[in-house]
């Protein structure tokens, strides 16, 4: 199904969460809200499954408002951040919520509900819990009953908030990539919140940028990471070093100060200096820990450059603290705006 | 597994007075209560609580207990639901309100019956006319019984549902619960205990609330006379058997409360670890 807001628009007292925010959403995509907290993600992802009404603006369901659509009749799938599972019922009866409290004439008889349930825990591959409680079940598992729950009653929308947000580092990444597969195999349109830059450019199709209840850019996983459309975005999305330096000459209007950026892998290290544009600057930190190594710098004059290199490099150039090295970018970017 | 810094005398002191303290509080006025009762032989006490007037008593208390602990059940469940879960103005206001009958002496709390509805009242006339009796009769004593127990099962449900926050609602909401299954299937079953454990407790104090129902009952034997009521006639008639043998109903409804309290409280501590538990996790 097909989602577009319309300048929407919500304030909570003096707390401006939303401020005209437009979203285009395609049926079948997968969508990370991306933002620091307070970025009116959350809200929005809210507001789309009808838990928070808007003040100004729309929300279209394929080309239908919604403003008179209750919760209970959007059909939208919802994954809370803290999963809330029902605490007195099993696995079981969770999944089978939905189902249940279907209206009479709809309602499927106990042996499709039995049915539908198992294959849904097959799906999530839990099965076997399916006699247990909530509270028997580690994190990982209720998120996954949480999103079996959700599906149960077929939504034509997946919205999840946060959904790896309280797990451990590692099931966080299992998780992950198993809702790109799962994605992949059901195509059902999926909108999940995130503030990990690194989980939304790994799973999402799509990733939407958000700041101070506006959205600074909408794009894909290499688009927004390659082209940031504001300095927000680019610092966002990892770490940066911005050239003080100015060009004043070549390429388009001549004079015009130009700025540019490099990512921090995208600095090439070495003992002597390789073209005009090295930079000379002083080790002041080395973490090895890691697939990359993370090094500071600090130029002449005082810049202090982000830099990562490779394990294989690192080791080749036996590099240490306060050795004086030669810093090349390997790609610049020109920005069009203010850094 | 705590330390322990007091020395072993001094433990023993300590649980000795306590001990000593309970039995001179708790034990002896109890037993006292039901030795006298039983003083004159068994049949002499099951006489003194099956005569028309005692059995009269029992009833309008039953009553009584019939009628306000459901209205007090209802009343406390809406307004713990709204406390709760929703934010509007005079909130707390609301919550002021609720304790009030629990912070004013009974006897006021029969006073304003009084002075509603009595003959002085801003009602009297209108009463009069439809010959309809509320002072000094059940209805003033149900309403006192009524506004005496009011605050107890909201009181008891404002934390756990507090503690329990909205997510489950909200989850049932977008599984297309409507707000009765939303309540029925998920808010009811997250509160039972706690509900129960208000529900003994309002009904151990409406059957044996005295003072408020004093006020507005006017003591007439047979009619307006609850089993606190009925006791206090029979002690100030010198009839000592027959209030203690009345007095030990009551406190055989105290030992219940107790026992059923205790278990309760085992299973709802459980439940309110358990949605404390869940609130950390936040």
């Amino acid at each position: 199904m097909s989602i577009k807001v319309d300048k929407v628009t919500k304030t909570f007292g003096q707390f401006k969460a939303l401020d005209e925010v437009s979203l285009d959403i395609n049926t079948g995509e997968l969508i990370a809200l991306l933002g620091p907290s307070g970025s009116g993600k959350t809200t929005l992802l809210r507001i789309i499954a009808g838990l928070e009404t808007a003040e100004a603006g729309e929300i279209l369901f394929h080309g239908e408002d919604t403003k008179e659509t209750k919760v209970k009749d959007r059909n939208v799938g919802f994954v809370f951040q803290h999963y809330a599972l029902f605490r007195h019922m099993t696995v079981f009866e969770n999944i089978a919520f939905g189902l249940r409290v279907k209206p009479k004439h709809l309602r499927p008889t106990d042996a499709q509900i039995k049915e539908r349930v198992h294959e849904l825990l097959r799906l999530v591959q839990l099965d076997w819990v399916a006699n247990r409680y909530p509270a028997q079940l580690s994190g990982g598992q209720r998120q996954r009953i949480a999103l079996a729950r959700a599906l149960a009653i077929e939504p034509r929308v997946l919205l999840l908030d946060e959904p790896f947000g309280s797990l451990d580092a590692q099931v966080r990444k299992e998780l992950r990539q198993w809702l790109r597969r799962f994605h992949d195999d059901l195509h059902i349109t999926t909108l999940f919140v995130t503030h990990d830059q690194e989980e939304a450019l790994e799973v999402a199709d799509k990733i939407v940028v958000m700041n101070k209840g506006k959205i600074e850019q909408v794009g894909s996983p290499q688009d927004v990471y390659h082209n940031p459309a504001s300095v927000f975005v680019l610092n966002f999305l990892g770490n940066v070093n911005i050239f003080h330096a100015r060009i004043e000459e070549e390429q388009g209007a001549a004079g015009k100060p130009r700025r540019m950026y490099v990512r921090p892998h995208q600095l090439t290290v070495s003992r002597f200096s390789l073209s005009a544009d090295s930079v000379k600057a002083a080790i002041t930190f080395i973490n090895p820990a890691g697939s990359m190594v993370k090094i500071d710098a600090k130029s002449r004059q005082g810049e202090i450059f982000q830099v990562e290199v490779s394990q294989e490099e690192h080791a080749q150039l036996k590099l240490a603290k306060n050795d004086e090295v030669f810093l090349t970018p390997k790609k610049i970017t020109y920005c069009e705006y203010d850094i | 597994m705590s330390t322990r810094t007091e020395p072993v005398w001094m433990r023993r002191l300590l649980i000795g007075a306590a001990l000593t303290f309970l039995m001179l509080f708790l034990f002896l006025p109890l037993s006292a209560v039901f030795l006298n009762g039983l003083g004159k032989g068994i049949a002499v006490y099951f006489q003194a609580l099956t005569e028309p007037n005692a059995l009269a008593a029992i009833r309008l208390t039953v009553v009584t207990a019939l009628i306000a602990v459901p209205l007090n059940l209802l009343f406390g469940i809406a307004a713990s639901w709204a406390i709760a879960k929703f934010d509007f103005w005079g909130k707390d206001l609301l919550i002021t309100l609720i304790d009030l009958p629990l912070s004013v002496s009974p006897v006021i709390s029969g006073l304003i019956y009084i002075l509603l509805f009595g003959a002085q009242g801003p009602f009297a006339p209108w009463l009069m006319e439809h010959g309809i009796k509320i002072i000094f009769a059940p209805p003033a004593i149900i309403l006192a019984t009524i506004f005496v127990t009011f605050p107890i099962v909201a009181r008891e449900l404002i934390p756990v549902m507090k503690a329990q926050g909205n997510d489950e609602e909200e989850a049932a909401m977008t599984l297309g619960a409507s707000g009765f299954q939303t309540f029925w299937r998920v808010t009811l079953p997250n509160i039972k205990w706690g509900l129960l454990y208000g529900v003994i407790l309002s009904n151990a104090r409406a059957m044996g609330e005295f003072g408020a129902v004093s006020v507005v009952s006017g003591h007439i034997r047979g009619q307006t006379n609850t089993l606190p009521l009925h006791i206090e006639i029979l002690y100030n008639e010198y009839n000592f058997t027959a209030a203690f043998a009345a007095a030990s109903l009551l406190a055989m409804l105290a030992i219940v409360t107790l026992v059923l309290k205790s278990i309760i409280e085992f299973k709802y501590r459980a439940e309110l670890r358990a949605a404390v538990k869940t609130e950390n996790h936040k």
